[in-house]
């Protein structure tokens, strides 16, 4: 169990270190800024008085250090509300729902008496960044626990009061009832009485007791997000709509390419229009003004006498061949097994970079009072943004406060603060509060990027078809599922991730390099299949074994590619074979969870285009927490797949992006949503794993696989296109 | 230079003095604070900035405040009549048809633009009118499935049916295909929960 736990901690960590950061380092004295700051402005707290934690683990995990005390993560009024505390956020992947969820669990209360505070460096415990699937295999038991020593607190402090058993004390509806006297006590009583809570003050027990699965009421229902109707009514503030009094609108200059420095630039032209701020220091070139399009005349003003001096940089277009020559590739060391073999295959595999395009740009409001910072932003890593931001302006972290209200979409690309910091630094020559909004063109030039990549695979087989060996090499796009889960004989199997020379800054996505390598996995399965002469789902079957020990990997991945195949009536579907028509199926497994996909595509030869008709996926991720909401998750990440798997590319040449915006860059539609049959595994006798990454990381390979069925012409590459000799 | 203009935004008139060139959309968020209509990409690609000028839906980061001047503007922070929201807002809600959100503002008005000249709106007026709104968390599934029961011609599972009841969903948890849901944009099909595995812990 701990060792799951430490490789899971250094998995995230891992995430937040795979991203490339911009190195701010500011070196504005203090004095100077005290300067510019004038009159302080309050910053409105939404949770005085509240502690921040630090140090020791305790159990929010995933890089943070958890609630020290039960009172970090648990606060009740003595008005009667319960406040909740947690360092993950709400960027769409229902982690709000979800910790609620479990919070009324335990305290035994409805979830709309939950008042859950996320995000919010100034109240919140660090729980570590929101990424890697980690917020429920990790944050939900770390609130379980956290809610249900609060509740145990309620049964000992009636107990004591009343003298009688705390076995005879049950919590009901937020009240702990003594049945034979019938008498009941709230935690609005608990809170009222000062020496009670002094208990709060105390280490979450690791060995409380929290409710088993099978008496889960509120765990395991579809709980709607507790902000639905903010969402609804436009009420929700997202970082990009926080407003404060005196607000500036922020504008950075870009430099023309990538790895062009700026030599010299005149500031006047934007200094000399009204209310308009501009800041160049090193190779920082902002403005601000009390609008955006002020803001954007005033840049157009300054871009015109900026000198620069170029760089070159690859295009795209040898992007392949450029990330092999920049990488040491080993040689397989199975000689042996394939020069004894009855067939040997070996393919590459080419992955392009794409971009995450959360329809929230990257957006922070930055605000300066008595050398204190205030940062509204949207970001998954709360505690590491206020680091950067710290880092950045050489100040301590405990003057630097973030708050992260639910924004819009991450998907593993709001891993970094650059947006922060650059409105920090307007703001801070301003002597305002600035807001600084990426445009669409940034976010797909300047933001970092899933990583490309070439997958070198190579496998031997034997007389009987079963696999002797497997050499799989992932060079640049990173480790997420390298290792196979396939069974090869005297496990004569290497999975390994080299480094390149990226020309793109890239880090994290949802599911990272998963889906590269389960796409090269997968299709590389399947030629194995046609050389072994065997259907692609019998070769699975037959090596991922008759395991019958049903919490085994091989074994919970079989059970989705099973229930896949039957659902989609794929064994009477693959005899029947029509033209321009085709099946493919593909099946895997990250981070504690396991999925499968069959899909059926038509073959558009007119307008070359590749259709996905319909698409059934079975998904078990354990216990299911919340059923709508991992719904909601399964579709999400599968119609999102389509992009990368059929469109999504970044173009670039002489250091410009080609694409850069939704009209060139063509992800997922209304129109590109196929019939969809998904099916969830529910298995309440294993542990929750997260689903907000792996149900992305079968679609691809299903379609490259039913092209290959339609057409019998393999395409190797994402996104998979037909190619040009096909059109006809 | 800048310029005065008049309009009515959710029923109220304004009287707004900039430049003429300046975006529908940032007037409302910068100026008025109504920051519900939101900015995707600026090139009218993404709708999340859709807004109802004289009754029809607009993407307002492509519409001049000049071309607004003398009209009617609805936002999302104007849909509601009081406590009582838009029959396409509550079947959002009902629906959950969001993830992160940022897009549903848009998603909304875009929807109530095409029931406003369409009421019947079949499943094709559905898909081309919204083709051009985009959901980067990818729930068109719920999407369409909100809109479908706002019109009234929603599946029979998801009719009349608020927020689905914890205990109605745990009953589909263990194994009732029959409480199908429909999800594709093009076809009918079933999504269940199913049961599988050892005894609960």
């Amino acid at each position: 169990m701990t060792s799951q736990l430490e490789t899971a901690e250094s998995v995230e960590l891992a995430y937040a270190q795979a991203v490339q950061r911009v190195h701010y380092d500011f070196g504005l004295k203090r004095r100077s800024f005290m300067q510019l700051l004038g009159a302080g402005l309050l910053i409105a707290a939404s949770v005085p008085a509240l502690a921040q934690e630090r140090g020791g683990r305790r159990g929010g995990g995933f890089g943070g250090s958890g609630a020290k005390t039960i009172g970090a993560r648990i606060h009740l009024g003595k008005d009667g509300s319960i406040t909740v505390l947690v360092g993950k956020v709400e960027a769409g992947q229902g982690a709000r729902a979800e910790l609620t969820q479990a919070a009324a669990e335990e305290l035994r209360v409805p979830t709309s008496a939950i008042q859950l505070i996320m995000a919010d460096t100034g109240a919140v415990p660090d729980d570590g960044i929101t990424a890697g699937s980690g917020s429920t295999p990790r944050t939900v038991p770390a609130v379980r626990q956290g809610a249900a020593a609060a509740r145990e607190l309620l049964i000992d402090f009636t107990a004591k009061k009343w003298n009688v058993e705390a076995g005879a004390c049950e919590v009901r509806d937020g009240k702990v009832i003594h049945a034979a006297s019938k008498r009941s006590l709230s935690y609005a009583d608990l809170a009222k009485d000062d020496e009670a809570m002094k208990a709060f003050d105390q280490p979450i027990p690791s060995n409380v007791t929290v409710t088993p699965v099978n008496e889960w009421k509120v765990l395991g229902t579809p709980s709607p997000r507790p902000n639905g109707h903010d969402i609804v009514t436009g009420a929700h503030k997202y970082p990009s709509d926080i407003s404060r009094s005196g607000m500036l609108y922020g504008k950075i200059l870009r430099a023309p390419s990538f790895g062009a420095r700026l030599t010299s630039i005149d500031l006047e032209p934007a200094k000399s229009m009204k209310d308009v701020v501009a800041v160049h220091e090193e190779q920082f070139i902002g403005v601000a003004a009390p609008t955006a399009f002020q803001a954007e005349r005033a840049l157009a003003a300054i871009s015109k006498t900026a000198k620069w001096e170029t760089a070159p940089h690859p295009s795209s277009k040898e992007l392949y061949d450029y990330l092999k020559q920049h990488a040491e590739v080993p040689k397989n060391p199975y000689a042996d097994e394939l020069a004894a073999a009855k067939q040997t295959l070996r393919q590459s595999y080419h992955v392009a970079y794409v971009q995450h395009s959360p329809l929230e740009p990257r957006a922070a409001v930055a605000e300066w009072t008595d050398g204190k910072l205030t940062v509204w932003a949207g970001t998954q890593n709360p505690f590491g943004h206020r680091r950067e931001l710290a880092g950045a302006f050489h100040i301590a972290e405990d003057k630097v406060r973030v708050i992260v209200p639910d924004f819009g979409a991450g998907f593993g690309g709001k891993h970094s603060g650059e947006a922060s910091v650059e409105a920090a630094r307007l703001s801070q020559a301003a002597g305002k509060p600035v807001s600084l909004r990426w445009t669409r063109e940034e976010e797909f030039t300047w933001a970092y990027f899933r990583p490309a990549g070439v997958i070198e695979a190579e496998a031997s087989l034997d007389d009987k078809g079963a696999l002797t060996s497997w050499h799989f090499i992932n060079i640049n796009s990173g480790p997420s599922a390298v290792d196979t889960p396939y069974r090869v004989e005297n496990n004569k199997h290497t999975s390994r991730t080299v480094q390149s020379s990226p020309p793109l800054r890239h880090g994290s996505y949802r599911g990272l390099a998963a889906t590269a390598n389960n796409f090269a996995r997968e299709s590389f399965m399947d030629e194995l299949a046609v050389a072994a002469g065997v259907d692609p789902l019998e070769f699975r079957l037959a090596h991922l074994g008759t395991e019958e020990d049903k919490s085994s990997p091989r074994y919970r991945l079989r059970a989705v590619l099973e229930a896949a195949v039957e659902r989609f009536n794929w064994k009477e579907r693959v005899k029947k074979k029509s033209t321009n028509m085709g099946i493919g199926l593909a099946c895997g497994t990250e981070k504690g969870s396991y999925v499968a996909a069959c899909a059926e595509i038509e073959i558009d030869r007119e307008h070359k285009q590749i259709l996905v008709r319909r698409v059934t996926q079975s998904y078990e991720c354990g216990a299911i927490v919340n059923p709508d909401n991992l719904l909601k998750q399964v579709q999400g990440a599968l119609i999102m797949g389509l992009g990368p798997a059929l469109r999504e590319e970044m173009r670039f040449e002489n250091g410009q992006m080609l694409n850069a915006s939704f009209g060139k860059y063509k992800v997922p539609r209304f129109d590109d949503v196929p019939e969809l049959d998904i099916h969830l595994l529910d298995r309440p006798d294993l542990a929750s794993a997260g689903a907000g990454e792996t149900p992305i990381i079968a679609i691809a390979p299903a379609i490259a696989n039913a092209v290959f069925h339609a057409t019998g012409e393999r395409i190797r590459s994402m996104p998979i296109t037909l190619p040009e000799t096909k059109k006809t | 230079m800048n310029s005065t203009f008049k309009l009515t935004v959710n029923g109220r008139s304004h009287t707004v003095t900039t430049d003429p060139e300046r975006p529908l959309l940032d007037v409302l968020r910068e100026d008025l604070q109504l920051t519900g209509a939101k900015y995707g990409c600026g090139e009218g690609q993404c709708r999340a900035c859709t807004v109802l000028l004289n009754g029809k839906s607009v993407p307002a980061c492509l519409t001049p405040i000049s071309d607004a001047d003398k009209k009617s503007v609805i936002t999302i922070e104007g849909l509601a009549k009081g406590d009582k929201l838009h029959p396409v807002q509550e079947a959002f809600l009902a629906e959950g048809a969001f993830q992160c959100g940022y897009c549903t503002a848009g998603m909304i008005m875009g929807a109530v633009g095409l029931l406003e000249e369409k009421p019947d709106a079949t499943d094709a007026d559905i898909s081309s009118r919204m083709q051009k709104h985009l959901c980067r968390c990818c729930s068109y599934p719920r999407i369409t499935k909100a809109i479908r029961r706002a019109i009234g011609n929603s599946p029979k599972a998801a009719q009349n049916r608020p927020i689905e009841p914890a205990a109605a969903y745990a009953s589909s948890l263990s194994l009732s295909p029959s409480d199908a849901e429909r999800v594709g944009v093009r076809g009918a099909t079933a999504s269940s929960f199913v049961m599988q595995g050892g005894a609960a812990l």
